[in-house]
């Protein structure tokens, strides 16, 4: 009784992940080794199982790699893959310089206070995400908040919506409590007699702050930056509002490829590439960095 | 058993007894008037919000002392200590440490350190990191600070470990490296905040004898703050008693044990009988003293007349299954139950319904069929010279 309940606990996180990773990543890398078809739905080969075995070896003998070559010849995908790590990374950048500071702010308050703050960086959740993203146009576009701020204020108006600025402002807005969130809850717990042993022993506060305080935040900031520079750069809803058509990036790529073109394998081959250079070697040195904190 | 092996464990390990003479009875610098303190409070207070943690405590710690400060949790001798290492700052009164004011004095500029109740080892640093954290920041050279941490190591016996993390460790070996990184950098005063607070009793002990040793051999000033009396008694030369932030009385563990200044630390050092009486009579130092319907003979200071309180160690008091000739000092009951320590038994007599008196016995011979039982009457006697009058 008692192992088959502890083993249906083991199993349900798996079924999980199988039923709603694994098996649409199969289905998309499927797609991805397929051909565009006019038909409905727009891709060759399909299974047909009234030939049986024989179906499902014809099914597979018409599974080529030539999207993914067809990816190499491109500039665009290159261009679009590079212009996203490189949006990610800043992001990513601006993110712990600007969250840091935050979360470590956050948890040098008395307790009542933090939780007050805390709170503060949750509360824009509760507005939808696209009304959040919508609210910056009307706050970035040339007739907008912002310049007739800056008029107000007697300096020269600005013309950034539709740019980089523009997105990396929206992706900062955006993931910021991804950011703090994890870093406020290693710093937070982080206990106090180290920062006063460091005093102590000869440290300024300044010296504690970056021989023991900073180094033992590291798990949260790595912990914030995958949070925010994983789903940053596949980021499609950001740069689609916000950036215009110069802003390159692959989210809008995979959009393109679907629902513009009805390249289904295309905007499939994009997709798996981005979770194979991407997300595979991160999870991989995450699982490194486990081992060395344990 | 092997009595042998036993003996020689019995020199290691202190008797549950406080020992009665200190450790160093010819050291004592606190009762020469030309000795210049190395640490010194004085008149010092502090308040958090409306609770008073230490008040107006005047106190010297002197060169090569191993200083306790005793009291139960509240009693404000953490804030005194934090106050010297620099974590707080006293709301009235100075700290001099050699002649010096070091109020303006952060805590990274003091040449004080302090282990750190739960130790507080930097988990992301080595052992040997640990222990040289403090050399770092006092800018020694590397090669320098490496030959320092393994003399460290060697001395508190953890050679071999530097490259270990804390987690690593078990809980007496990280006491030790907090023990190694607060010595290292070779502060004018050590101090450890309830040290043995996570040790296990055996541990703890082995542990109380090795900080003497260390503490002598280093020739270096030990502060401690804790709240256990046998502690305090087996490795201070000097105890300061607190209470509710006053500092109630501060002497060698002997004088503190054999004559509490009060009833407080009476009861807080050991275990004490308490008869509450008057003065009827005063014959040169011996007093004679009316408690209740007990009359009992003392040595003391106190006028004829006073309300005093007489104060009895239970191993002061002997047991007698007859009635012994002389009356003085003499009370009869009946043993209402004991607790057998090994090397002790306490014994709870009851000389009156509701009244009762503990007296200690040694078990000087292997009492294995007990004379002495639940309900058996006895007598209790003591020397006038055992007792202690008390006047507060």
């Amino acid at each position: 009784m008692k192992g088959g309940k502890s083993g249906l606990a083991a199993i349900l996180p798996f079924l999980w992940l199988a039923l709603f990773f694994a098996f649409p990543f199969l289905l998309v890398a499927k797609l991805s080794f397929s051909d565009t078809a006019l038909a409905m739905p727009p891709y060759a080969p399909r299974i047909d199982w009234s030939q049986g075995l024989a179906g499902l070896q014809a099914f597979f003998a018409a599974l080529d790699g030539e999207t993914y070559a067809r990816l190499t010849r491109d500039r665009l995908y290159l261009d679009a893959y590079l212009s996203s790590l490189r949006i990610a990374a800043t992001g990513t950048g601006l993110l712990l310089l600007i969250g840091y500071p935050l979360a470590y702010g956050i948890s040098r308050c008395p307790p009542a206070v933090r939780q007050a703050l805390v709170m503060a960086v949750i509360l824009p959740f509760w507005t939808s995400f696209l009304i959040r993203i919508y609210a910056w146009i009307a706050i970035l576009k040339p007739a907008g908040i912002l310049n007739a701020a800056l008029g107000a204020l007697g300096l020269p108006p600005v013309d950034i919506l539709n740019t980089e600025t523009a997105v990396l402002l929206g992706l900062v807005y955006a993931y910021l409590p991804f950011m703090v969130l994890p870093l406020y809850a290693v710093l937070e717990k982080q206990d106090e007699s180290l920062i006063e042993a460091a005093q102590d022993l000869g440290a300024t506060p300044l010296q504690a702050f970056w021989r023991v305080t900073f180094p033992l935040s590291l798990p949260g900031a790595a912990a914030g930056a995958l949070l925010c520079f994983i789903p940053m750069a596949g980021e499609f809803v950001i740069p689609d509002l916000l950036g215009g058509s110069e802003t390159l990036m692959l989210g809008r790529v995979i959009w393109t490829e679907f629902f513009a073109n009805r390249d289904w394998p295309a905007a499939s081959a994009v997709a798996i590439v981005l979770l194979a250079t991407l997300v595979v070697p991160i999870l991989l040195f995450e699982r490194e960095q486990g081992k060395v904190l344990r | 058993m092997d009595p042998g092996a036993d003996g020689a464990l019995n020199c290691r390990t202190p008797s549950p007894r406080p020992q009665i003479g200190g450790v160093r009875s010819s050291f004592a610098p606190w009762e020469d008037p030309a000795a210049r303190p190395l640490v010194r409070f004085d008149g010092v207070s502090k308040a958090f919000g409306d609770t008073v943690a230490v008040k107006a405590v005047d106190l010297s710690i002197y060169e090569g002392e191993f200083f306790a400060l005793l009291g139960p949790s509240g009693c404000g001798k953490t804030t005194l200590m934090r106050m010297l290492a620099g974590f707080e700052s006293p709301d009235a009164g100075r700290i001099m440490l050699e002649g010096r004011d070091i109020q303006a004095d952060p805590p990274h500029r003091r040449p004080v350190h302090m282990m750190f109740q739960a130790y507080a080892l930097f988990p992301h640093l080595n052992v040997a990191q640990n222990i040289g954290f403090g050399l770092r920041r006092q800018g020694m050279a590397k090669a320098e600070i490496a030959g320092r941490v393994e003399e460290m190591l060697a001395l508190v016996k953890l050679e071999g470990l530097g490259g270990r993390r804390p987690d690593q460790l078990s809980g007496g070996q990280r006491q030790r490296v907090a023990l190694a990184r607060a010595l290292a950098p070779r502060p004018r005063i050590l101090l450890l905040d309830e040290p043995m607070a996570a040790l296990d009793k055996k541990l703890r002990e082995e542990t109380q004898f090795e900080l003497m040793s260390l503490q002598q051999s280093l020739g270096m000033t030990f502060m401690i703050v804790t709240h256990d009396q046998d502690e305090a008694m087996v490795v201070a030369d000097r105890i300061a008693v607190m209470r509710e932030g006053r500092i109630v009385q501060a002497g060698r563990p002997a004088e503190i044990y054999e004559a509490p200044a009060d009833r407080y630390v009476a009861g807080f050092i050991g275990d004490v009988n308490l008869f509450e009486g008057r003065v009827s009579a005063a014959e040169g130092p011996l007093l004679r003293l009316q408690a209740g319907d007990d009359r009992f003979d003392a040595e003391g200071a106190a006028a004829v007349g006073d309300q005093v309180w007489l104060a009895v160690r239970p191993e002061k008091i002997a047991i007698h299954l007859d009635p012994p000739a002389d009356p003085r000092n003499r009370l009869a009951g009946k043993i209402l139950d004991y607790g057998y320590l090994g090397d002790w038994t306490t014994y709870l007599v009851e000389v009156a319904p509701g009244r009762t008196i503990r007296a200690a016995r040694a078990n000087t011979t292997r009492a294995v069929d007990r004379p002495l039982g639940c309900g058996d009457p006895v007598w209790l006697t003591f020397a006038p010279s055992s007792a202690v009058v008390l006047t507060k």
